[in-house]
């Protein structure tokens, strides 16, 4: 570092906090903040439309892309959850529905929402949009590849697409892929199909680790002055967390789809064993089916956590931001983010306590998978004790996150059921585990998803979504959803088995027809409920309320950008200078019920702030 | 309506549901009660917390609903309540924990008496071999299937001579007597599963897994295959009957053993070459 560059920075960093301390007569040191210690980035500023709407390299942007790219596959994935449903609750009323396509549109199902819409959603979409916001970044620190980031997904998504189109389809081998039956001849797609999706998980893996890179470096080095790692908002930590765990996970998965598609063209056999086809004996020999079962979970299981701490991290903002109150054990929480992804490597196998694996692992990964309840437990309770004493807000935003709150901890208990291993005995492969797994990571993330959607809409465009609309949207989702799984547990009690095209005529299950025609309605209600948000959003950048800066009184520094919604480079001329944690609401004394992070601590002397 | 009030009907109904359902286990019948057990008592330690928290949420956001002229509470952390909270649920998982590992022990630890029964699954279908009266199952070859040897059964193996084979899905099994099932796939995942019995486990290509049982009501029962294994996979059905004692001898003294099957053959092929020579 030159002499000449120190000097700069020390002259920038003293001006800056004569500024922001506002002229007060405080003395000057207890609004220190030390300086900056790199120099400010250069930005690429696009000029046509070409690089600032399409292969641009605002993070902002690149955030909306992935958001709408990951909506849009969203769309595709509950597209068919209708078709699926329509033949559960109805069998034959599509005349079309034969058993290959319905096992197509059940894995094309799983994979889409777990991988291509609530990964991408959170960490490209979110991820992207808020982390140089909330750490006061101008960008991400590379931003030429996180625009080559979400092209990999784009084109990722285009080759998952195609395989509706090949001949033989769609794999239908159940999201889980599992060999060897997903590479055999029989299989729905088990040509064209297993090697478009294993090639898309392939792009997939290689766009979301550039993405994935930038996240963590931006949190790391791109920090403003000021804003220590304990001073970040929840959401920040959530996401940063889940990207360390996706870059450790993803390569498992990465593997495990480059052997399998090794097995299918070349005809090796890491999963392979001797097999008897059609009276036959195959050329392939010795290999494990079990080997990529440890791959897929040891991918599978943190992915879980990957959608799961984000919306952790945002639903406590959320929480924070419409209680008017700090989110409960702040510290606590950041080490929970923590806890649970360290220990979400070491939990892989409760997917597989009947699999065939040796029986004695069953002890190791039961007590794990329960020891995890424990974090998790903990950071439940410190969301309802923020509500606690709180002023609290019910707006829709605040819908949203009590509708998590029910459906996660619904989700987080049959989840224990789950990870016991003697107890997961009866259940697995029951449709205990799908009503389990989609409260928990399907209906509780997207619960935050909305809830994050209608809290930072202001921000995004400037303008509030129609809070009418947002409450029918979340009453007809909630309820809807909520009866959609919570009878479906019941079905896995009498034994009702998952990934079954008819239920045919066993006694025990035709007395869950009934059941499930009504959760096949339910289904297709609270899947036409989500247009609804798509008719708020056109609906409200036409004419929507306008917000201006900091519509809901929040602490955090993405509210507090020169212009809403914020332009390329976020601040402005100057970056923002930090003094504190984003949570301190209603502190006693002060004049208004939050303190920007940016409020210099001269400016709030006389009140019962606490040092962060 | 205030928003609390639909949110506590939804814990209500939750309740309601749970003890008006019609949809609830088969009666078990098998040894693996202690499986239900212990989801009764994941019930009511799960259910409590559930509803212990939903109705905090459902208080809280009566109470604490906004108005303008109220502050929240100023308070970042409470490190005594955050300790206590821990402890608490660590003692509560800790129960839950400990019957649940107890009763996997037991499933691991197949009984010395236990009847091994060797289970054959493929793309639709099951068929099952008991040992014969050396109590023994003889080895297996995938490589060895054919007409002859539906099993696969090694030749040169002396225990596999008396052993039973039934090619049929429905399986006999007597009551009250322990079974270890021993299962074996020649093509993809399966999984032999009966809900009466809760007990199930993978069948896996290229390897024999096990699980072990008691069945403990005569009658009929359905087996479902549970491992997704193509587009086959919901008609792949079976069957068990447990029977008392003397039934089970009974049907058990009219099956088919491997020799059988090889004098047969062999009656054919000298029946054959009989009629050869005659026409000749």
């Amino acid at each position: 570092m030159s002499e000449e560059f120190n000097d700069n920075k020390t002259i920038h960093a003293q001006s800056s906090e004569t500024i922001s301390g506002g002229g007060s007569s405080a003395a000057p040191d207890i609004d220190y903040v030390r300086p900056a210690e790199v120099e400010e980035q250069d930005l690429y500023h696009g000029h046509s439309f070409i690089t600032k709407w399409v292969f641009c390299q605002d993070a902002k942007v690149i955030g909306v892309q992935y958001f709408l790219l990951a909506t849009f596959t969203g769309i595709v994935g509950l597209i068919l959850s209708w078709l699926m449903r329509l033949q559960l609750g109805f069998p034959g009323a599509a005349g079309f529905m034969t058993a290959e396509h319905y096992y197509q549109f059940v894995t094309m199902h799983g994979m889409i929402m777990v991988v291509y819409f609530l990964t991408a959603l959170f960490l490209g979409g979110f991820g992207n949009y808020l982390i140089p916001l909330m750490v006061g970044a101008r960008d991400m620190v590379f931003p030429y590849l996180n625009m080559v980031s979400f092209w990999m997904f784009f084109i990722a998504v285009g080759v998952l697409m195609a395989s509706f189109f090949v001949p033989g389809g769609p794999t239908g081998a159940g999201w889980t892929l599992y060999p060897p039956q997903t590479i055999l001849e029989g299989t729905p797609g088990s040509g064209a199909g297993i090697l478009l999706m294993c090639l898309s998980l392939i792009l997939f893996v290689a766009g979301f680790t550039m993405g994935g890179l930038n996240y963590l470096i931006t949190i790391l080095q791109a920090r403003t002055r000021g804003m220590t790692l304990m001073r970040m908002p929840l959401t920040v930590w959530g996401i940063f967390t889940a990207t360390v765990l996706a870059m450790l996970a993803f390569p498992a998965l990465l593997v495990g789809a480059l052997m399998m598609s090794l097995d299918k063209v070349l005809g090796t056999s890491f999963f392979m064993p001797t097999i008897l086809k059609a009276g036959e004996v195959l050329e392939y020999g010795g290999g494990s089916p079990i080997l990529f079962q440890h791959l897929f979970w040891f991918f599978g299981h943190p992915e879980v956590y990957i959608v799961a701490l984000p919306a952790f991290g945002i639903v406590s903002d959320l929480i924070s931001v419409h209680s008017r109150k700090n989110i409960f054990g702040y510290r606590m929480m950041v080490w929970a983010i923590v806890g649970i992804g360290a220990l979400s490597f070491f939990v892989w196998a409760h997917h597989m306590y009947v699999s065939g694996m040796n029986p004695w692992f069953g002890f190791f990964f039961a007590t794990t998978t329960l020891i995890i309840a424990v974090p998790t437990a903990m950071k439940v309770y410190n969301w309802i004790l923020t509500l606690w004493r709180g002023n609290i807000r019910m707006n829709t935003v605040m819908l949203w996150c009590l509708g998590f709150i029910v459906t996660f901890v619904n989700g987080g208990i049959t989840g224990i059921f789950l990870g016991n291993v003697s107890v997961d005995v009866p259940l697995s492969d029951t449709y205990f585990v799908i009503a389990h797994f989609h409260m928990v990571m399907g209906i509780a993330p997207l619960m935050v998803i909305m809830g994050a959607v209608y809290h930072w809409f202001p921000l995004v465009s400037g303008r509030f979504l129609d809070e009418k609309l947002g409450k029918w949207h979340f009453w007809t989702t909630f309820l809807g959803a909520y009866s959609i799984y919570f009878p479906m547990h019941y079905l896995g009690f009498i034994g009702v088995p998952r990934r079954y095209f008819e239920m045919y005529d066993s006694p025990y299950m035709t007395s869950a027809v009934g059941m499930n025609e009504f959760i096949s309605l339910a289904a297709f209600l609270v899947g036409a409920a989500q247009f609804i948000l798509i008719y708020n959003i056109i609906k409200t950048l036409k004419t929507g309320k306008r917000a201006g800066s900091n519509p809901w009184k929040a602490c955090s520094l993405e509210w507090l950008t020169p212009s809403v919604p914020p332009e390329h480079g976020n601040w402005g001329d100057r970056l923002p200078v930090v003094h504190r944690w984003c949570y301190d609401y209603s502190v006693p004394g002060a004049k208004e019920d939050f303190i920007t992070q940016t409020t210099p601590p001269s400016e709030v002397q006389n009140t019962g702030v606490e040092k962060t | 309506m205030h928003p609390g009030i639909i949110f506590f009907l939804v814990i209500l109904g939750s309740v309601l549901f749970h003890i008006f359902t019609p949809w609830y286990w088969t009666d078990v019948a098998s040894n693996w009660g202690g499986m239900d057990d212990t989801i009764t008592l994941t019930f009511w330690i799960g259910g409590g917390v559930f509803i212990a928290v939903c109705l905090f949420m459902v208080y809280c956001v009566f109470k604490f609903s906004y108005k303008e002229e109220r502050r929240a509470e100023y308070k970042p952390e409470d490190k005594r309540l955050e300790k206590i909270l821990t402890w608490a649920t660590t003692i509560g998982v800790v129960a839950l924990l400990a019957p649940g590992l107890v009763i996997w022990n037991n499933y691991v630890n197949v009984p010395k008496n236990a009847i091994e029964v060797d289970v054959m699954a493929w793309q639709w279908g099951w068929q099952y071999r008991l040992p014969g009266k050396d109590g023994k199952l003889g080895t297996t070859q995938i490589v060895n299937i054919n007409d002859d040897n539906p099993f696969g059964i090694n030749s040169d193996d002396p225990y596999g001579k008396d052993d039973v084979m039934i090619q049929s899905d429905v399986l006999n099994l007597q009551n009250d007597k322990p079974v270890k099932i021993l299962l074996r796939s020649v093509d993809v995942l399966h999984n032999w599963y009966v809900p009466q019995f809760r007990a199930k486990m993978d069948a896996v290509p290229g390897i024999v897994t096990y699980y072990w049982f008691e069945p403990n009501k005569v009658g009929e029962y359905e087996v479902l295959c549970v491992e997704y294994c193509g587009v086959g996979h919901y008609a792949m059905r079976g069957g068990v009957i447990v029977q008392d004692e003397k039934d089970y001898k009974n049907w058990l003294g009219q099956q088919e053993t491997y020799s059988d099957l090889i004098a047969k053959q062999e009656n054919k092929e000298i029946n054959k070459k009989q009629l050869a020579k005659k026409t000749d």
